[in-house]
C-alpha cells in the first residue's frame, strides 16, 4: 500500500498536538450540535422545500414523530417536552466553537502542511485502483500495516478530505442561512440553496451525512484496534511496530478483543 | 534541559498574560461599543456575545430580504397566542377604537398614541418573511409605520440604547437595540395584505422586526419604554425571553 505521509520517523506522534486537541473540541462540539440539533427539530419535525413552510402548507417529507410544539399535526396525540431554549444557546455556542477550532485547525495545517503531508492523496493513491485496494482490504478485515499506523490510506484521507472540505463548509453556510439577520447583509447565503425552507432541509441533510461519518468512523476506529486508535488521537503514542499483526492470520477475530 | 523549561515556563506565562489581557481588552470595548446581549452572561454568554457582537458589526444597516407581491403565502399560519385577557376583549368589541401605545422612559415628550394617531405618521408596506423559531416560516405584507417616526415623535434621547415593547398580555415583552429600534424595516404594524391587521396576527398593533425570528414581533403592543439599561427590567436579562430559557438577541 502507498500512502503519502511521511513514515520516516516512527518516534514522531502518531498525530500532533493540533490535530488531537482540534479532534476533540471538534468532538464535543459536534456532540453538542447534534443533541441540541435533534431538540430543535422535534419541535417542528416537517420539512419542505423553497421559501416558505408552515403547518398549512404541504411538506417534502415528515419525520414520524411527535413533536414538542402542539400547533404541530404529527398523528401522535402527545406532545413532547419544550426543549427548544437551551438547545438554541448550546447549538449556536457550540457553532462558535466548532467555527473557531476548525478555523485554527484549518490555518495551522495549512502552515504546517498537514493538509499537504497527510491529507492530499500522492499521485499513487488519486487513481480508483488505490482507492479499490483499499476497500478490498477493509472488506478482507485485513488489519493496517506498519505503514498505516504512520499515515492515512487513500480511502480515509477521501473521507476526511470530504468532511473537512465539503460537509463542514455545507452545514455552515446551510446553518447560517437560517438566520434572518445573516441573510440580510448576504442574501446569496439563502437564495443561493433556493430559499429559507431549502437551507433549512439541507442543513438536515449535510447533518445527517456526518452523522453518518460519525458512526463509520467510530466503527472503523474500533475494528481497527480502538485502544491503539484512541491512544494515537489521545497522547499520540504509537504502538511499536511488532505489536501490529501483519498477516491476516494474526487478526483478532473479535474487533474488540484487545491487542497489547 | 533547564533553560528549555525556563524559556517554556517564560514562553507561557506571557501568553497567558497576553490572553487574559487580550480577553479583558476585548470585553472592555465590547461594553464600549455596546456588543453584549443583557443575557451575555452564564453558561451561554460567550456565544450570544459572539453571535451579537458579529451581528452587530456586520448587519447594523442591512435590509431584511423583501419579496415580490407573488411570493405571499396563500396559507399563513397564525401562531397560537395565549387566550386574550378580559381588557383585550373590551377592546376588541370597541373595534379597537380606544386602543393606545404609550411611551415613556428617555423621551422629550412622554404620551400615547391611538391606532388613528399612528396611522397619519408616515407609514409604508414590506414584503418581508416572519421566521419561528421552530422551523416554519411564511411571507406576508405588513403595513405600518416605522417605528422611528413614533420615536421622532415623541423625542427620543440621543443617549437611549434599547426600546422595550410591551403586549396586553401578561408578562409578554420584549426588547430591540436602537440598531433594530431605528431600522428602516422595523413597524409598528397595523395592516397584512391589503386589509387590517387580524387579531390571530397581532393586530390591531404588532411590531415587527424583520430581521429577527418570530417571538421579537411581539403581538398587542400597548406601551414602549425607552431605555439606556435593561437592568431595572424583569430580571435584567432584557426582556420575557431569556427568562423563559429563550435568546434575548433572535437575529442568530
Amino acid at each position: 500500500m502507498s500512502t503519502a505521509s511521511s513514515t520516516s520517523n516512527p518516534e514522531a506522534p502518531r498525530h500532533t498536538a493540533v490535530v488531537r486537541v482540534t479532534h476533540w473540541i471538534t468532538f464535543i462540539a459536534f456532540l453538542a450540535l447534534l443533541i441540541s440539533g435533534a431538540e430543535i427539530v422535534v419541535s417542528h419535525p416537517r420539512f419542505y422545500w423553497g421559501e416558505t413552510g408552515n403547518v398549512m402548507m404541504k411538506p417534502l417529507f415528515t419525520i414520524p414523530i411527535a413533536s414538542s410544539r402542539d400547533t404541530v399535526p404529527t398523528g401522535y396525540n402527545y406532545v413532547m417536552p419544550d426543549q427548544n431554549g437551551w438547545s438554541r444557546y448550546l447549538h449556536f455556542q457550540a457553532a462558535w466553537l466548532a467555527v473557531l477550532t476548525g478555523l485554527f485547525y484549518g490555518i495551522s495545517s495549512v502552515l504546517n502542511g498537514h493538509f499537504r503531508k497527510d491529507l492530499f492523496p500522492a499521485r499513487a493513491n488519486r487513481t480508483w485502483k488505490a482507492f479499490w485496494e483499499v476497500i478490498a482490504k477493509y472488506l478482507r478485515r485485513a488489519p493496517p500495516d506498519a505503514v498505516e499506523a504512520h499515515s492515512y490510506n487513500a480511502v480515509q484521507q477521501i473521507a476526511y478530505l470530504s468532511v473537512i472540505f465539503v460537509l463542514f463548509p455545507m452545514v455552515i453556510w446551510t446553518g447560517l442561512a437560517l438566520s434572518p439577520s445573516f441573510d440580510s447583509a448576504v442574501p446569496l447565503a439563502v437564495n443561493l440553496l433556493g430559499g429559507r425552507q431549502s437551507a433549512r432541509t439541507l442543513h438536515f441533510f449535510v447533518s445527517g451525512a456526518l452523522l453518518l461519518f460519525l458512526a463509520v468512523h467510530v466503527a472503523m476506529v474500533i475494528l481497527s484496534g480502538f485502544r491503539s486508535r484512541m491512544r494515537a488521537m489521545i497522547t499520540g503514542g504509537v504502538d511499536a511496530p511488532e505489536a501490529i499483526p501483519s498477516t491476516p492470520a494474526q487478526l483478532p477475530i473479535l474487533p474488540l478483543q484487545e491487542r497489547s | 534541559m533547564k533553560s528549555i523549561t525556563r524559556r517554556r515556563l517564560i514562553t507561557t506565562g506571557i501568553a497567558a498574560t497576553a490572553g487574559v489581557a487580550g480577553l479583558a481588552v476585548a470585553d472592555r470595548l465590547a461594553q464600549r461599543y455596546g456588543l453584549v446581549p443583557p443575557d451575555g452572561c452564564g453558561v451561554y454568554g460567550p456565544g450570544e456575545t459572539l453571535t451579537y457582537a458579529a451581528q452587530r458589526l456586520l448587519t447594523r444597516h442591512s435590509l431584511a430580504r423583501e419579496f415580490s407581491r407573488g411570493m405571499i403565502s396563500k396559507t399563513p399560519f397564525a401562531n397560537e397566542t395565549a387566550p386574550p385577557s378580559d381588557e383585550f376583549k373590551v377592546h376588541q368589541a370597541a373595534g379597537f377604537k380606544d386602543w393606545r401605545l404609550a411611551i415613556d422612559g428617555m423621551v422629550a415628550r412622554p404620551g400615547s398614541f391611538s391606532i388613528a394617531d399612528i396611522k397619519s405618521l408616515p407609514f409604508k408596506s414590506q414584503i418581508t418573511e416572519i421566521a419561528c423559531e421552530e422551523g416554519w416560516s411564511y411571507i406576508a405584507e405588513w403595513i405600518g409605520t416605522p417605528l422611528v417616526e413614533v420615536l421622532r415623535e415623541a423625542g427620543v434621547s440621543p443617549q437611549a440604547r434599547y426600546v422595550v415593547y410591551y403586549s396586553i398580555q401578561k408578562d409578554w415583552w420584549e426588547s430591540v437595540d436602537m440598531a433594530d429600534a431605528l431600522h428602516p424595516q422595523t413597524i409598528l404594524t397595523w395592516g397584512m395584505n391589503d386589509g387590517d391587521l387580524p387579531v390571530g396576527f397581532g393586530g390591531p398593533l404588532r411590531l415587527r422586526v424583520p430581521r429577527q425570528l418570530g417571538y421579537k414581533s411581539v403581538k398587542y403592543i400597548i406601551r414602549m419604554t425607552v431605555t439606556d439599561s435593561l437592568k431595572s427590567f424583569g430580571k435584567g436579562l432584557g426582556s420575557a425571553s431569556p427568562e423563559a430559557g429563550y435568546s434575548w438577541y433572535a437575529g442568530i
